[in-house]
């Protein structure tokens, strides 16, 4: 799977990095940071949590 | 006994998490779900804002689902359709066109319904905000430019539309009966800079006072205020909070008291489980029966009643978690606020609007409020999970602070 954010509609809510640490940081800087842009299969559970509590729903997963 | 086919009463968000949670964790039972509007389920969020400005399409709030398309739940639609009762001996739902529909699991999520202020149906321009098509009906009223617009109640609701509107450079008065807006959320003193926010941006605001009467022939003309001043206003949104939607379950049987009354594990009855603004639960977290309106929560509930429902009937204890966007704000709380909690801001400048501040009670750090500072936020939020204490929480922030 492929992460995709869309930088447009983030908003560095933050909610992505609570679900998928490993995938998502926000860091000092408010802005978001992909920390793996094809996480493993081990993640997908935590990377779908984390598109569902997305507030701007800005990410999507491309398989 | 073995779960075949499943119910949903709500087709908005703790109703479609539920549905989705069921279809991930491997039930291939029927799922039907039952929603009293015609639209798919949507994101309320925008509706306030994006929606309201003429920013956001209406139809771009569709949910979908993280994976996949919402045709993979293979979900038995039943849309316009409202429930009008309960049979629990029988496990029936009873729908409004005399259809049955009999359940081996039931969740309700039939969420609540806006208070509307007594004696104004008759009077045009006077609007509630809940559904898409009341966002629809506001975002029309707010084109045709009206001089001004009256908000009542500071609410979230409230206090983003008046954001919304003031945005697009429309004149809005604020009336709230409470001393501060966001009090209930927030507690008295992070209200106060809530209104100063407001005050910011040019709004006219009118704290502590009530409505006495909105006057007009066929439409709004002025309102009337407890303290005697009187506006001229050409349009009226209310936002007065939220009754849960049980009518269509009294004498059903289940317990209902603000909402649909649940364990610790959202369960209501045996085979029932309730979810999002609808349902009220004992939080064993912070030890408080709770009625959470929040949209994470009836993401995050949605998804536990669905998991109770196939027989992982763990308790249900989150740390709550809300944010609104006003002007170019983000408040963020997570955790819980009261009005005697102890508050101390633990970073940055409320003058400039941009700062984080801890809520104290009983020794313990039980909530963290952001302007405009979501990552430090989320970091902190982690103390309230943790359960620190009061002193070890403010030491923590001091050191991340320096």
């Amino acid at each position: 799977m492929r992460v995709v954010v869309d930088y447009d509609l983030c908003e560095s809510n933050a909610l992505c990095m609570a679900a998928a640490p490993e995938v998502f940081e926000v860091r000092e800087d408010d802005f978001l940071y992909v920390l793996q842009d094809e996480p493993p299969e081990t993640q997908r559970a935590a990377v779908d949590e984390a598109v569902r509590r997305c507030p701007k729903q800005a990410i999507t997963i491309q398989d | 006994m073995s779960l075949d086919r499943v119910v949903i009463v709500g087709a908005s968000l703790a109703g479609f998490r539920a549905a989705e949670e069921l279809r991930t964790r491997g039930h291939v039972g029927t799922i039907t779900i039952v929603g009293d509007e015609p639209h798919r389920p949507y994101d309320r969020p925008p509706l306030s804002k994006q929606v309201l400005t003429g920013a956001k399409p209406p139809e771009s709030t569709t949910l979908q689902v993280a994976s996949g398309s919402v045709e993979d739940l293979d979900l038995d639609w039943r849309l316009g359709a409202t429930a009008t009762g309960l049979d629990l001996e029988d496990r029936t739902v009873l729908l409004g066109g005399g259809e049955r529909l009999s359940y081996d699991g039931l969740v309700i999520a039939t969420g609540a319904a806006p208070r509307r202020l007594p004696g104004t149906d008759h009077l045009d321009g006077v609007h509630t905000l809940r559904s898409l098509d009341d966002s629809v009906a506001i975002r029309t009223a707010l084109a045709a430019s009206p001089q001004r617009v009256a908000v009542v109640g500071a609410g979230f609701i409230g206090a983003e539309v008046t954001a919304s509107t003031r945005s697009m450079g429309i004149d809005v008065s604020l009336v709230e009966a409470l001393p501060v807006p966001l009090e209930r959320g927030l507690g008295p003193a992070m209200g106060a800079v809530v209104a100063d926010l407001h005050r910011d941006h040019g709004v006219d605001v009118h704290l502590g006072v009530g409505v006495v009467r909105i006057e007009g022939s066929e439409r709004v003309e002025r309102i009337r205020l407890t303290d005697g001043s009187v506006l001229d206003v050409d349009l009226v949104v209310v936002g007065i909070g939220v009754s849960p939607n049980t009518g269509w379950l009294e004498g059903s049987g289940l317990t209902l008291d603000n909402g649909v009354v649940c364990d610790a594990a959202c369960r209501a009855a045996p085979g029932v489980v309730a979810a999002g603004d609808v349902a009220r639960w004992p939080n064993e977290r912070f030890g408080e029966v709770m009625r959470v309106e929040h949209w994470d929560n009836a993401i995050e509930m949605g998804g536990h009643a669905a998991r109770t429902l196939l027989g992982a009937p763990e308790h249900y204890s989150p740390v709550p978690w809300f944010w609104s966007d006003q002007y170019d704000r983000k408040i963020q709380l997570a955790g819980r606020a009261a009005a005697d909690d102890a508050v101390k801001v633990v970073s940055g400048s409320v003058e400039e609007r941009k700062f984080v501040a801890f809520y104290g009670r009983a020794g313990r750090i039980v909530g963290v409020l952001g302007m405009s500072q979501p990552a430090k936020v989320m970091r902190w939020r982690s103390l309230v999970e943790e359960g620190a204490s009061w002193d070890d929480a403010l030491a923590a922030a001091a050191e991340t602070a320096a």
